[in-house]
Formats: C-alpha cells, sequence, structure tokens
C-alpha cells in the first residue's frame, strides 16, 4: 500500500500541537488515496506527545532519533526526512518557521516541486490537488501536484485536529549521513512562553490607536482572560518599535487564520487585512465609525478603546470563571 | 566579498487584484510593479556589507520578463554594481527556477548570495533554500538579523514564540526577513549612474517541472459585518454574539 508522510513538529522534546493538525490533514489525504499514513518524529530523544499520533491517524510513527536532534538542525533533518520519504506518495509538513525552512530542503533533494502555506487538500484524477493564499491572501491558487512525491506544507490552524484511531505501530529509523553545513546554536525563549500569533486560537492586535508602548498592558490583560491568545500588532507599531516583529500581522508580517481575531485601535489597512482576512471571526474595536476594518470585521464596537477593552476584559474573565 | 542578490518584480503590496481572462493569473493591466519588499532588505544588505568591506562587487540577478529590468535598475540605482536578467516567462513551479537561478550562480564565485524569504506575489517561501541545497552551501532562512566576521556568518531568524541562533561559513546562502535593516531609496545621482551600469540579458529555458496551476480566483469576500453598538456598554451584546451566533468563545 502507498504511504504518506506526515512530518511531526517538537520543540524541547513535546510535540506541537500544529502536528496533530498535519496529521489530521494527511489522514484525510489517505483516506482519499487509499494510503496509509506514517507519522515521522525527529529529536534527540522520546517525544512527549507521541502517544497520541496513533489515535490522530497513524499507521506507523518512524522516530529518528540522533544526539544532534534537540534543537532544529536544518542538514541533518532535511537529510533524514528526504530519506525517510523515498517512496512516499506524499509528504505533509506545517507551514511554520521550521517547515518552511525544511520542506524546500527535502523537496530540492528530492528533485520535486513543492506547494506552500496550503489552506485545503484534495485529490482530482488520482493526483493530489491544493488550494493556497497567493498576493497576501488577496487570491486563492488551485494547484496539482504531478511529481512522483506530492509536497505541501499545511499553514497552522486551518484544520482542526480531528481523532481518527490507527494502530500508531512504532518504528525506529536509522538516521543517514549527513554534514552539519548551519547549526542551530541556540534559541532565545521570551520571558513568558506566549503563544505565537500564527498559531494562537485567539489573537489579540493593537495599533496605533493604543498611543504608547504601554498601553499594550490593556490587550496582555486581555489575551490572558482568554487564556489561549496571542497579542499581535499592526506594522505601524512594530515599526515604531513598540513591538517585536514577531508579532507584525499582515503582507510584511505574519498571515494568521485564528478562530477570533479582536482588532483593537487597528484602521484595517489593506497590507493589515492581507495578514488575517482569513480568521474565522473579525472584531474591531475603533472610535472612527468609517475606519476600513468595520468592512472585514464580523463584529464591530465604534468606542474609545481605553473605555471599551478594560470592559471586554472583565466580561471575557466573568465568562471564563462560569 | 561578492556578493549576489536575488530579486523579483512584483505587484505593489496595495494592488487590487482583478484575474486575467485565462483564469490563472492576475489582470497586468495598470498595475504598478516593484522589487520584491524582502529582496529590497537582501539588496541593502549586501551593500552595506561591501560598503563594510571597503572592496567587492554586489550583483543583481532576476528572472524575468523584459519587463523585469526596470525592477533591475532599480536595484542599480540603489548601489548595486550590474545586474543580470535570465528572460523567461517564470514558473509555478519554485523548484525550476530555483534551478535555472542556480545555475547562473554557480561558478560565480560569491562569498554570499541573498535572497528575500518569500515573493509576495506566489508566497512561494522556498526558492532560496532550493537554490542553497542544489549548490550545496550552507543556507540560513529568514534571517533577521545577521553579523559576519572572519569568513563565519551569525544570524537570528524568528520562530514561533522565540528566536533561534544559526551559524555558517562563507560561502553560504542567506534569506532576507524584515527587521534586518532599512532599505536605501535611490539617490538621483544613483538613477542617472544606473543608466549606465551593465545590465546582461540571458534568455534561459525552464524545465516544465511537477506543479501545474489549475486556476486562480477571488477569495468569497466576508459577508458584511455590523457595528454591534457604541462604547463600553456594546460588550455584553458583543459576548452574547461571539457565544452563540459565531460560536467562538
Ligand atoms: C509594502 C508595505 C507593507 C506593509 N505591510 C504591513 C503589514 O504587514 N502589516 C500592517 O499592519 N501594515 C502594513 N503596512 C502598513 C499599512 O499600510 C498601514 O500603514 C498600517 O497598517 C497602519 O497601522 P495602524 O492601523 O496601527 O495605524 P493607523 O492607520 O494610524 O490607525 C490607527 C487607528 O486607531 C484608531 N484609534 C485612534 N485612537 C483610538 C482610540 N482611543 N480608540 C479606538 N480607536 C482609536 C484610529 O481611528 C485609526 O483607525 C505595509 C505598508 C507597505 C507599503
Ligand atoms: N523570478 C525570480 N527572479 C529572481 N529571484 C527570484 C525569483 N523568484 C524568486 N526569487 C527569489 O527567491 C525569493 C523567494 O521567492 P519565493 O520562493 O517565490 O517566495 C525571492 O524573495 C527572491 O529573492
Amino acid at each position: 500500500m502507498s504511504a504518506i508522510l506526515a512530518v511531526m513538529e517538537q520543540r524541547g522534546g513535546t510535540l506541537r500541537k500544529v502536528s496533530l493538525e498535519v496529521l489530521t490533514a494527511a489522514r484525510r489525504l489517505a483516506d482519499q488515496l487509499g494510503a496509509s499514513v506514517d507519522a515521522l518524529l525527529v529529536g534527540a530523544g522520546p517525544i512527549g506527545g507521541a502517544d497520541q499520533l496513533g489515535r490522530y491517524g497513524a499507521d506507523q510513527v518512524l522516530s529518528a532519533v540522533h544526539g544532534d536532534f534537540a534543537l532544529y538542525q536544518p542538514d541533518g533533518y532535511a537529510a533524514t526526512v528526504a530519506e525517510v520519504a523515498r517512496g512516499h506518495v506524499a509528504i505533509v509538513f506545517a507551514a511554520t518557521a521550521t517547515g518552511r525552512d525544511l520542506a524546500p530542503r527535502v523537496a530540492a533533494k528530492l528533485g520535486v516541486g513543492l506547494a506552500t502555506d496550503v489552506t485545503e487538500i484534495g485529490v482530482e484524477g488520482g493526483k493530489v490537488v491544493v488550494t493556497r493564499p497567493v498576493y497576501a491572501g488577496k487570491a486563492l491558487q488551485r494547484v496539482r501536484l504531478d511529481g512522483a512525491t506530492a509536497i505541501v506544507s499545511l499553514r497552522p490552524n486551518t484544520v482542526q485536529p480531528a481523532e481518527s484511531p490507527r494502530a500508531g505501530a512504532g518504528v525506529s529509523i536509522n538516521v543517514p549521513q549527513f554534514t552539519s553545513r548551519v547549526k542551530v546554536t541556540g534559541v532565545k525563549a521570551p520571558a513568558t512562553a506566549a503563544l505565537d500569533v500564527a498559531e494562537a486560537p485567539v489573537v489579540v492586535s493593537g495599533g496605533r490607536g493604543l498611543k504608547a508602548p504601554e498601553h499594550f498592558k490593556l490587550l496582555e490583560e486581555l489575551a490572558a482572560a482568554f487564556g489561549n491568545a496571542a497579542v499581535g500588532a499592526s506594522r505601524a507599531v512594530v515599526d515604531a518599535g513598540w513591538r517585536e516583529h514577531g508579532a507584525q500581522v499582515g503582507q510584511t508580517g505574519k498571515t494568521v487564520s485564528p478562530g477570533l481575531y479582536i482588532a483593537v485601535g487597528i484602521s484595517g489597512a489593506i497590507q493589515h487585512l492581507a495578514g488575517m482576512r482569513t480568521a474565522k471571526t473579525i472584531v474591531a474595536i475603533n472610535r472612527d465609525k468609517d475606519a476600513p476594518i468595520f468592512k472585514v470585521a464580523d463584529y464591530g464596537i465604534v468606542g474609545d478603546l481605553f473605555e471599551v477593552v478594560p470592559r471586554l476584559t472583565t466580561e471575557v474573565r466573568k465568562l471564563k470563571a462560569e | 566579498m561578492k556578493i549576489a542578490v536575488c530579486l523579483k518584480r512584483v505587484p505593489d503590496t496595495t494592488t487590487k487584484i482583478v484575474i486575467g481572462p485565462e483564469g490563472k493569473s492576475i489582470d497586468e493591466s495598470g498595475v504598478k510593479f516593484v522589487p520584491n519588499p524582502y529582496d529590497e532588505y537582501a539588496v541593502e544588505e549586501a551593500l552595506k556589507l561591501k560598503e563594510a568591506a571597503g572592496v567587492g562587487e554586489v550583483v543583481v540577478l532576476s528572472l524575468g520578463t523584459d519587463a523585469a529590468q526596470e525592477t533591475l535598475r532599480t536595484a542599480l540605482a540603489m548601489g548595486v554594481d550590474r545586474a543580470i536578467l535570465l528572460q523567461s516567462q517564470g514558473s509555478p513551479d519554485g523548484l525550476e527556477v530555483a534551478k535555472a537561478l542556480a545555475a547562473e550562480l554557480k561558478d560565480g564565485g560569491y562569498d554570499l548570495i541573498l535572497f528575500g524569504k518569500l515573493a509576495v506575489d506566489d508566497y512561494n517561501h522556498q526558492v532560496g533554500a532550493m537554490v542553497g541545497e542544489l549548490l550545496g552551501l550552507p543556507t540560513i532562512t529568514s534571517v533577521a538579523h545577521l553579523s559576519i566576521s572572519g569568513g563565519t556568518a551569525e544570524a537570528e531568524r524568528e520562530i514561533e514564540g522565540g528566536i533561534e541562533n544559526v551559524s555558517c561559513s562563507l560561502p553560504a546562502v542567506l534569506t532576507c526577513d524584515k527587521g534586518l535593516n532599512t532599505p536605501r531609496l535611490p539617490s538621483l545621482k544613483g538613477i542617472m549612474a544606473a543608466k549606465k551600469k551593465p545590465l546582461e540579458v540571458k534568455p534561459v529555458s525552464l524545465g516544465s517541472g511537477t506543479l501545474a496551476t489549475l486556476g486562480l480566483s477571488l477569495p468569497a469576500e466576508r459577508k458584511a459585518g455590523r457595528i454591534v453598538g457604541e462604547g463600553p456598554d456594546a460588550v455584553v451584546e458583543l459576548i452574547r454574539l461571539l457565544r452563540e451566533e459565531a460560536k467562538v468563545i
């Protein structure tokens, strides 16, 4: 039987949530192609959470363990994935910082094309066909993958992990010889283990309407009230140095597809909309009733954010306490 | 220091997208084209490194139609020494573009080959890393901070919720992210000088690749939203709608 390779992501020895999204997408594709799913774990030892992989649709769980793999190592990971991938009909990566680095390396090694950041995966006439946002989400491209192996990376938050129990049989894989031309020497984590805007189910973003960097505290409190939220920003405030670039949403920042996106004091410039228009539900809080953000917002409140946001935080806290 | 920069001509980011008659690409009439914003970071970084080294050459390459000459001239006006146009219609398969670029770059004797992290038209996010792999060179993607000394590059790249520190020796391939620098604007003197700088045109033919574009469409318009109310008193109704109608909390 043909098989699909689902490339799992871990950080610090723990499976990342996006891995279950990738696995779910791979399982659905496998069911359409009549294929099985191999979930591949690459790391320095056992991965916490790996026991769920059978439940989410892995027929086999392949483990490639190497002493150098505690952190991401591009050359070693790429050599391993390319080696394991031989003979698979498709490979599904996550379109994350790691997946975006790794997938093109593997595609070049295998000599087949790669469709990145896909939001839908299907099968037509026996071939894998995907949909991917282009022009910063202003258009959708449908692409057919004709290579011997269809390589795709899945945009985070576009597939809900769904259980589909399979055997999840463990198999250990030999890591091939590789030369580390590039070395990841460390990872600097921020002071708080904040969720990333590209992956959080709820994103609360602030713009120039916040007036000063210290006022982002209001949004951090709102995010904390949700519990599963990340704080994003418009480019205007990133360029002003109020927030890190990693928090920027939009054309030259991150593209996010959370369940709920709350834009606070953001006007809704086309380049900002490019990054968040695929959110399931959009809320805008702005004192200018004509601000363009209200054109894409499902729900808007016209008002002073300094009054509205604290009230919203209080109400969300109440709700969560219920 | 000999540095190559790969630069793509793309529609300006404010472009309103209209689908072309054949339904597979955009209607380019009236569209303003600019250098890919991420590639401008690459050009700026190359110029800074050359200036710091005091000697060297910066070469800019673009694969595209003749129209890309204008984009290359913009880079020349910023201070790049010479330009090469790989004349081609391009391909939906980034690997084919990467192969053509790699073939041109292979024997160029470059210490550094710089790319943008992604092109804002196709959002492929792949060509730089593919060229690195094809050339067998150390490759670091999405570089947001860079320091180079003694033939070693130390880079920072943003990952979800953190920064990854990565190092490699030169020659190397790097792809550039926002935050790396602030690209300079071409000066009037630069624009004049650019007219006389060498721009070589080389026709290339790309392989057919393994990706086929079936169609391009506009995303569904978001349903018209509504203003829930004014001021903090609207919050209670907002919460109710988020719970009962949108079912997101
Ligand atoms: C090539 C290019 C790429 C770009 N990429 C991006 C990108 O990735 N992301 C991005 O965001 N932008 C991007 N931009 C910039 C974009 O064009 C806008 O300039 C930017 O998004 C504006 O940020 P803002 O909404 O915070 O500020 P503004 O446009 O100044 O809006 C501030 C808003 O706050 C409201 N406000 C003020 N006070 C209050 C208050 N007390 N209560 C409530 N509301 C209040 C105002 O009514 C206004 O609507 C890009 C631009 C270019 C040219
Ligand atoms: N046609 C092209 N000509 C020159 N450089 C290109 C071309 N296409 C892509 N690139 C380079 O590869 C980077 C990534 O592009 P992409 O993989 O298409 O998102 C761009 O930022 C450019 O540096």
